[in-house]
């Protein structure tokens, strides 16, 4: 068991970035799942046009340790609420959700009491997502 | 106890149709986890030899589109179908960007497809240590097909045929002339050639190359590749690949060489184990013998050479066994 243990810890983090929604703008997307690439992760990039059902289905199939949402389109109190709510029908509640976007302070209060675990502006540097991002995967490391 | 081994929670959940217990134990298998032995184990007796089909070509060629157009084909006639899309891992950071998802179309509700995206994780040959045991354990999750998508590849990556029970090698057209078909590699391993993007011109000539090399390899009783032209962005071929596949499926059955093929393939994987697990024990064997630290001594003063040092070490740890 403590091979198990120290198997995981070593595991390269698995990450799935996806874009919710009609929004055609992925260029953050991308530089994100690039960092996180150098940062050693094995990011899942799912691209545009996702649905929630979607992305909830790939986060179960590809067995993610953590979940990036990026929206520009203005629909994040619509579409992250969903997928926070998917994840829970499919007991995966536990798998952390981090989103990025042009997302005004009260409504990321409200994602974060909704359960998102943290939330990046256009401000946010790569290094402070980075390290975010595996803190969320890795609580105990 | 003897007889068949009773079957861990995991693997009774994985045949029951538990998609995220499957997902778990591939990424067991993945990492290493021991957790993922007792499911394999149990889980061998239950596999059926589904097709094992794999995909591989240069990156860019369509192996990601063709394979999605496959799937929708392979439900239009009731068939259940798991997909494993091998991507690089970054030699410099370990990690990777998983991007064959994307040409995946939106199947949200429908249980028999399966899809998972997976790292190199440092292995050559265009697959991971992972996929092997991961498109077994897809096998025995009831799956009819199982698709392995390589990494895009260059002339030797060739270890899908370690593990694909027929081999799709996907050109276009203007790859170079016919020589490079000639050369040795990624063209010999092929059981189906298809020549995507045939609506770009050039694609006459590319399947003609490629007729030619067929025929230079005229073989009484052995298979003879077939040659399938596809185009997935006004998608036509699809059907006539899939063709191509169970025609080669089939002559594995009716030819023997299934049971030839999977004798040998088997043989490979468990002396590779066996190799693999020695490996390991030596390694750590050696690394903390103190005949070691005394012979690199006398290694660095150029006493005796790295090879002799070797011979001896080897002799003791026989000796010790």
């Amino acid at each position: 068991m403590t091979q198990s243990k120290r198997a995981s810890r070593s595991a390269p983090i698995r990450v799935l970035i996806a874009k919710p929604g009609l929004d055609g703008h992925d260029r953050g997307a991308k530089v994100v799942a690039r960092a996180l690439r150098d940062s050693g992760m094995e990011v899942i990039y799912a691209g545009l046009r996702q649905t929630p059902e979607e992305i909830v289905r790939a986060a179960l199939e590809e067995d993610v340790d953590l979940i990036g949402l990026s929206i520009l389109s203005g629909a994040h109190m619509a579409l992250i609420p969903r997928v926070l709510g998917l994840l829970k029908k499919n007991k995966a509640g536990a798998i952390p959700v981090f989103a990025g976007g042009i997302i005004p302070d009260e409504d990321a209060r409200r994602l974060r009491s909704a359960g998102v675990r943290a939330i990046f502006g256009p401000g946010a540097s790569l290094e402070e997502i980075v390290t975010t991002a595996r803190k969320l995967a890795r609580p105990a490391a | 106890m003897t007889g068949a081994p009773r079957l861990p929670a995991a693997a009774r959940a994985i045949c029951s149709g538990d998609r995220r217990a499957l997902a778990r134990a591939i990424t067991a298998i993945e990492n290493g986890d021991p957790d993922a032995g007792p499911i394999l184990r149990s889980l061998y007796a239950r596999t059926r030899q589904v097709p094992i089909v794999g995909f591989a070509g240069p990156l860019g060629v369509g192996k990601s589109s063709l394979i999605n157009l496959l799937v929708s084909h392979l439900r239009s006639v009731a068939r259940t179908v798991a997909v494993i899309a091998v991507d690089p891992s970054s030699p410099f950071s370990g990690g990777s960007v998983l991007g064959d998802r994307i040409r995946f179309e939106a199947r949200a509700n429908d249980a028999g497809v399966f899809f998972r995206s997976m790292a190199s994780r440092g292995a050559a040959g265009g697959v991971a240590a992972a996929t092997l045991e991961a498109s077994r354990l897809l096998d025995a999750a009831g799956f009819d097909v199982v698709l392995v998508e390589t990494v895009g590849s260059g002339q030797v990556d060739v270890a899908i045929r370690e593990i694909a029970s027929t081999r799709v090698v996907v050109l276009v057209p203007h790859l170079g002339d016919e020589v490079q078909t000639l050369k040795a590699g990624l063209f010999e391993i092929a059981d189906v050639f298809c020549v995507n993007k045939i609506d770009l011109p050039g694609a006459d000539t590319a399947r003609r190359d490629l007729a030619e090399l067929v025929g230079l390899a005229p073989a009484a009783g052995r298979w003879t590749p077939r040659i399938v032209g596809t185009s997935t962005t006004v998608p036509s071929g699809i059907a006539d690949l899939w063709g191509a596949i169970e025609a080669h499926e089939s002559f594995l059955d009716s030819s023997g060489t299934r049971r030839t093929g999977e004798r040998q393939r088997l043989t490979a994987e468990i002396v590779g184990l066996v190799r693999d697990r020695l490996g390991r024990e030596l390694t750590r064997e050696l690394e903390n013998d103190p005949d070691l630290r005394r012979l690199l001594d006398r290694v660095v003063a150029r006493e005796i050479d790295p090879r002799t040092a070797a011979d001896r070490l080897r002799n003791a740890v026989r000796r010790s066994r």
